[in-house]
């Protein structure tokens, strides 16, 4: 590089002459446009812009022009290299694209081929049925109340007003845990119902009580395509001042509405259980034929056997008589219980058939619910 | 109870229009279950008319008897001509009156009649039995009908073949609805018709010449009617109209007399028994049995007595289990015809009882005697000890009608004083329960139609019927007046709860165990907690293992497995053996649920009362007495946990799922899992994990014993978990949140010999310690054991990442930590540094 000197011409250094630039820029151009691929315009990239270029040699014999020439030549070289690095980069750009359209072509897989590397569980539909109703309730300001399965017949039957010599007693087939003298007289059987957990949340406090128990009950069945003799409920039980039989008309209705679904009719039918008085079974409307096929051969109706009705459950303004085994003043306080079985909620809300498929624990089965239904 | 309509009708004036179903759907709201309204009669179609026998020809030759006849049908055939018809059945004689279908009729099946040719003959319509008419299925042989109905009459009609039945199902307090009466009184009060109430009868009184009666248990037998028949004729038959009913209220008709005492019962609900007094052998008398009587009942079986059963006796010792059935040696004899001489003999004397018992008797004795029959059925739910004296005379009546009896003057009636039962009831008790605005006047009439005598305004003193013994306190009451005001009726509506709390952290750590087991692939089963000794011995326990100490049932389902679950495995191996069976052959499975443990010492449960709270001592006996009930989770592996495909190898289930099933179940408890290599049935025992959480022992998981799966007969190297829920739960446990450093990572790699024996939890455990707070995470990537480890030995290596709170380490500074690990790995497991 020359060293600054205030009578150096611009013109007069080869190097700086318009027309060198411009051929230097030209040449460039030109490069960069034959190259085919990255390669070569890396290649020729270090040759036009490197530091051993001619637009880079031209570029450093400015330091020594005289300050009233420098601005003239920075200009010029400036626009040459602008104009260069501009043609760099888009043929860069070109390239790179083409190079990426290539590799992605060359990447594309088979999105369509199966893959169950990693394999899915599943929760029991009665599991997740019995989650969603408590949820309901939850959402009401319930509590989640639970208790043993081996259960004293005091709590199942004695404090729910049965007494020993009670009909009702003989309706409900009772599985008895025998006695440290091998007799039946134990105490203690598997519980009938969930209604003894209700009798607990209600000996552990003072009302206002909102519970609701969902859990396994036992009753001398076979297992056939409707019965099995280890089945689900879930009971709620209120005990507040001021409940009445509306209150427990209201709390089901909410529960049908979120369960089933709306706009369905509800049939209320005076029924007898010892607990409750008044007592009254709940039907719902069939919600497949909604009662087209009563009397109606022609239209026969699986879900509901053609009554036009599905039982849910029984239910009743808790009777004073429990109210008082539990410890609870029946002058201040009233309350209301019912009581659902899962595996009809289930057989219905999804066209399950046969009670077996509940029981057996077949994959095939249970893995359509996933995780929740 | 069926309730033919035609006969309700008879009781309650029903709209004519209003159908089976119409009235079903009435009685259904008032609180009466009529399962099903059966139709009679629709499937056939006549000309079903009487015939008249008037020729018979036997026609030989053939496998089974043959007969061609001449049947007077009228003018039912439109030619006034006899019709010839073939018979297959022998029960019937030239001047019979038969039932005959004519060509173009179809009888049940459907079976269209049409005349063709049979057995060489012209066969134009059949001779009909009750079976194939649908009127029961008891009679074999065709129906012969009394000899006054004349020749072309419709049958269809005569025989009340149209009709509809409502089967109701009776609940334990409506003992009043296995009646006609009581049904007709539900059905008045649902319509706001009258009731023509069938016990209204005129009585005479009661007096001292009517047959001999003592009562000595007054408590058991509260009241006893007893009436006198005399000159009965054995030949007389039940009527057409009463064996009908019989026969739609599902009754078989047997003679007159059982018959008359069924009807009686169906139509007012009083249970009779008819005696033959020819066979009584003098005072009728009513007491307990002695231990060791005898009695031989009605169905010909003799029953060992016992001091609680209440029996009538007469004079030669028990004639009668009260109640429940009568003896053999007095009951009506069946009519004998004799052939030779045209004369039916059989009783002629009956002796009618009416009486009450106590309800827990009767029920007891027919439990004890698994003899339940129509008439206990009724006296356990309570029927109307005032009706006794109208059922007596309307059977009296029925005998003298039919059976040309003269009914005798003597009336016993020997009636216990019963106190009168009052109900004190708020009048605005009602309108409280339901949440409705009834009114005064609307509860006293609707109690009055119920029966109950009402008296007073704002307080109401109500007396209840006789029939419903049911009713005893306020509630009972509300409950008829809600009902009959209809259920539907009340207004639905909201209570306000108090701000909820949510699930319990147990609540939601249950769920989060599930979800977690079924994120990680596993399939939720419940199975069945009854198992029996071949479970245990399946699963190759010791003699002397606990979990061989069950809880047991009295009355199991299956005698082989008459004990509850001690462990989940049973039930879980089972599914996985059924899966396996019907061709799923990659599963993981889990269940939870409780296990059942009996206390050291099992005692019995206490009878608590119920007409206070009971003390928490003795809710603690109560509790203290039933079994220790845990939570546990529960999983199974067979066949490959990743599958094999188009990605590359998969990888089949073993030891090592089966322990992490437990460290899922741990990390959705948030606790710490400890693993500990250990023996423990059913497992293999080089391939069985403790597992623990903190000190205690919460479980045990790996490969099941080969032994066990051969004996079970489950796919090999099937692996399992069990752990404990309750103790791996930690309630009110919160996480902190780690500090998160933004400096560089070191990473090391160290490779270590150690002892085949060493286990890898304490290597690691020692290079934790070694390396101090710098290290952030370690990972064992690779062991091998072979010639390049040596014999003997094991190789483990290890990546150590360091990092600094508040530096980036320097290259010395991650080296001194690692060698720190592996000194201490060295001082405590003997590792080795390979290549060292
Ligand atoms: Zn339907």
């Amino acid at each position: 590089m020359s060293a600054p000197n205030k009578s150096y011409d611009p013109v007069e250094v080869e190097a700086l002459k318009p027309e060198v630039v411009e051929q230097a820029r030209d040449g460039a151009i030109a490069a960069f446009a034959a190259a085919a691929d990255l390669d070569e315009l890396k290649q020729a990239k270090v040759a036009h812009t490197g530091d051993r270029s001619p637009l880079s040699l031209a570029n450093r014999e400015i330091g020594a022009l005289p300050p009233q020439a420098k601005a003239a030549a920075g200009k010029l070289i400036g626009q040459a290299r602008g104009a260069v690095n501009q043609a760099l980069a888009k043929r860069q750009a070109e390239l790179e694209a083409e190079r990426d359209a290539r590799v992605l072509v060359e990447e594309a897989v088979d999105v369509t081929l199966p893959y169950g590397r990693v394999p899915r569980g599943a929760r029991h539909p009665l599991t997740t049925l019995a989650e969603r109703i408590e949820d309901t309730f939850v959402a009401m300001g319930y509590q989640v109340a639970s208790g043993p399965e081996v259960e004293a017949e005091w709590l199942n039957f004695d404090a729910l007003n049965l007494h020993a010599d009670h009909p009702a007693r003989s309706m409900q087939d009772t599985f008895f845990v025998e006695a440290p003298d091998g007799t039946a007289d134990s105490g203690i059987v598997l519980r009938t119902q969930t209604s003894p957990v209700q009798i607990r949340a209600m000996l552990a406090g003072e009302p206002p009580l909102y519970a609701v128990s969902p859990g396994r009950v036992y009753r001398t069945d076979e297992l056939d395509a409707t019965h099995t003799p280890v089945f689900r409920q879930v009971e709620a039980i209120a005990v507040d001042e001021g409940l009445t039989f509306g209150h427990l008309k209201g709390t089901i209705e909410v529960l049908v509405e979120k369960l089933i679904g709306g706009g369905l009719e509800l049939r209320w039918r005076p029924s007898y259980f010892p607990f409750t008085e008044p007592s009254a079974e709940i039907d719902l409307q069939c919600f497949v034929c909604r009662g087209a096929s009563v009397g109606n051969p022609d239209r026969p109706c699986r879900t509901c056997s053609s009554e036009g009705w599905i039982e849910l459950g029984g239910c009743g303004v808790v009777n004073p008589r429990v109210l008082v085994a539990a410890g609870i003043d029946p002058n201040r306080y009233s309350g209301f219980a019912f009581g659902l079985g899962l595996e009809r909620i289930l057989m219905n809300r999804h066209n399950v058939a046969d009670m077996r498929d509940m029981v057996e624990g077949d994959v095939r089965f249970t893995l359509p619910f996933g995780m929740e239904i | 109870m069926r309730v033919p309509l035609s006969w309700l009708r008879e009781y309650v004036d029903l709209p004519a229009g209003e159908t089976g179903r119409d009235v079903a759907a009435r009685l259904v709201r008032a609180g009466l279950e009529v399962e099903t309204v059966e139709q009679l009669g629709t499937d056939i179609k006549g000309p079903l008319v009487v015939g008249e026998v008037l020729s018979i020809e036997e026609l030989p030759g053939f496998k089974k008897p043959i007969r061609h006849c001449f049947v007077n049908v009228g003018n039912a055939n439109g030619t006034g001509e006899p019709q010839e018809i073939v018979c297959g059945a022998t029960n019937f004689r030239v001047g019979d009156k038969v039932v005959v279908i004519l060509p173009g009729g179809v009888l049940p099946g459907p079976f269209p009649i049409s005349a063709r040719q049979t057995y060489g003959r012209t066969s134009a319509g059949m001779i009909c039995s009750a079976r194939e008419l649908g009127m029961g299925d008891d009679h074999n042989g065709i129906i012969v009908l009394p000899p006054e109905f004349e020749a072309g009459t419709d049958a269809i009609e005569l025989l009340q073949l149209v009709d509809e039945v409502l089967d109701i199902a009776v609940t334990p307090d409506r003992g009043y609805c296995l009646s006609m009466r009581g049904v007709a009184r539900e059905a008045a009060a649902a319509y706001g018709l009258p009731l023509a109430d069938p016990a209204l009868l005129d009585v005479p009184p009661a007096n001292s010449y009517g047959y001999l009666v003592k009562v000595a248990d007054p408590v058991g037998c509260d009241r006893f009617v007893a009436r006198t028949v005399t000159g009965v004729n054995p030949a007389a038959q039940s009527p057409i109209w009463l064996q009908r009913r019989l026969q739609k209220s599902g009754i078989r008709p047997i003679s007159l007399a059982v018959d008359i005492t069924n009807y009686v019962m169906l139509e007012v609900g009083q249970p009779l028994h008819a005696y033959d007094r020819e066979r009584v052998d003098g005072p009728i008398q009513v007491r307990r049995a002695a231990d060791g009587e005898t009695l031989t009942t009605l169905d010909g079986v003799k029953r060992k007595l016992s001091a609680e059963d209440l029996l009538i006796c007469d004079n030669s010792g028990p004639i009668g289990l009260a109640g429940v059935m009568g003896g053999a040696t007095t009951e009506i004899l069946e009519p004998v015809y004799d052939p030779e001489t045209g004369v039916v003999t059989g009783s002629t004397e009956i002796i009618i009882e009416a009486a009450h018992f106590e309800p827990v008797a009767i029920a007891r004795s027919a439990k004890r005697h698994k003899l339940p029959s129509e008439a206990s059925k009724r006296f356990e739910r309570g029927v109307d000890p005032e009706a006794t004296r109208a059922a007596a005379q309307r059977a009296v009546d029925l005998l003298v009608l039919i059976a040309g009896g003269t009914a005798e003057a003597g009336v016993t009636d020997i009636a216990a004083p019963r106190p009168v039962r009052t109900i004190t009831i708020d009048a605005g008790l009602p309108d409280r329960v339901a949440g409705a605005e009834y009114g005064r006047e609307t509860v006293t009439r609707r109690l009055q139609e119920v029966g109950c005598g009402v008296v007073g305004a704002d307080v109401l003193e109500v007396t209840p019927p006789s029939w419903r013994p049911d009713l005893t306190d306020p509630y009972d009451l509300v409950e008829e007046v809600v009902r009959l005001e209809g259920y539907d009726n009340v207004p639905a509506r909201m209570p306000i709860t108090p701000p909820g709390r949510g699930l319990s952290e147990a609540q939601r750590f249950h769920r989060r165990v599930g979800v977690a087991l079924a994120g990680a692939g596993y399939v939720e089963i419940n199975a069945y907690p009854f198992v029996g000794e071949a479970a245990f011995d399946g699963l190759g326990l010791d003699a002397d293992d606990a979990r061989r100490r069950t809880v047991k049932l009295v009355n199991p389902l299956n005698d082989a497995e008459p004990a509850l679950r001690t462990t989940l495995l049973p039930g879980l191996l089972g599914a996985l053996r059924r899966n396996v069976g019907r061709g799923n052959t990659d599963l993981a499975l889990f269940e939870t649920g409780t296990v059942f443990l009996p206390k050291a010492e099992p005692k019995v449960a206490p009878r608590l009362p119920v007409d206070r709270r009971p003390t928490e001592e003795q809710l603690a006996e109560l509790d203290a007495a039933l079994p220790d009930q845990p939570r546990r989770v529960a999983v199974a592996l067979t066949g490959e946990r990743l599958p094999s495909g188009w990605w590359g190898k998969g990888a089949p289930s073993g030891w090592a799922d089966a322990i992490e099933a437990a460290r899922t179940v741990a990390a959705a408890a948030g606790v710490e899992l400890t693993v500990r290599q250990a023996q423990y049935a059913p497992w293999h025992p080089g391939r069985c994990a403790e597992l623990l959480v903190g000190d205690e022992v919460v479980g045990h998981a790996g490969e099941l014993h080969p032994r066990v799966i051969k004996a079970l007969h489950l796919p090999e190297r099937t692996s399992a978990m069990e752990i404990d829920l309750d103790l791996v739960f930690e309630d009110g446990r919160r996480v902190s949140g780690p500090p998160v450093s933004a400096y560089p990572v070191a990473t090391q790699d160290v490779a270590l010999i150690v002892d085949a024996g060493v286990h890898a939890a304490d290597v690691e455990a020692a290079l934790r310690e070694g390396a101090g707070e710098l290290l952030e995470s370690l990972r064992l990537f690779d062991v091998f054991t072979g010639e390049q480890a040596g014999e003997g030995k094991k190789s483990l290596a290890y990546t150590l990442r360091f990092r600094a709170a508040d530096r980036t380490l320097t290259a010395d500074e991650a080296s001194a930590a690692r060698e720190s690990a592996v000194a201490v790995a060295a001082e405590r497991t003997g590792a080795v540094l390979r290549g060292a």
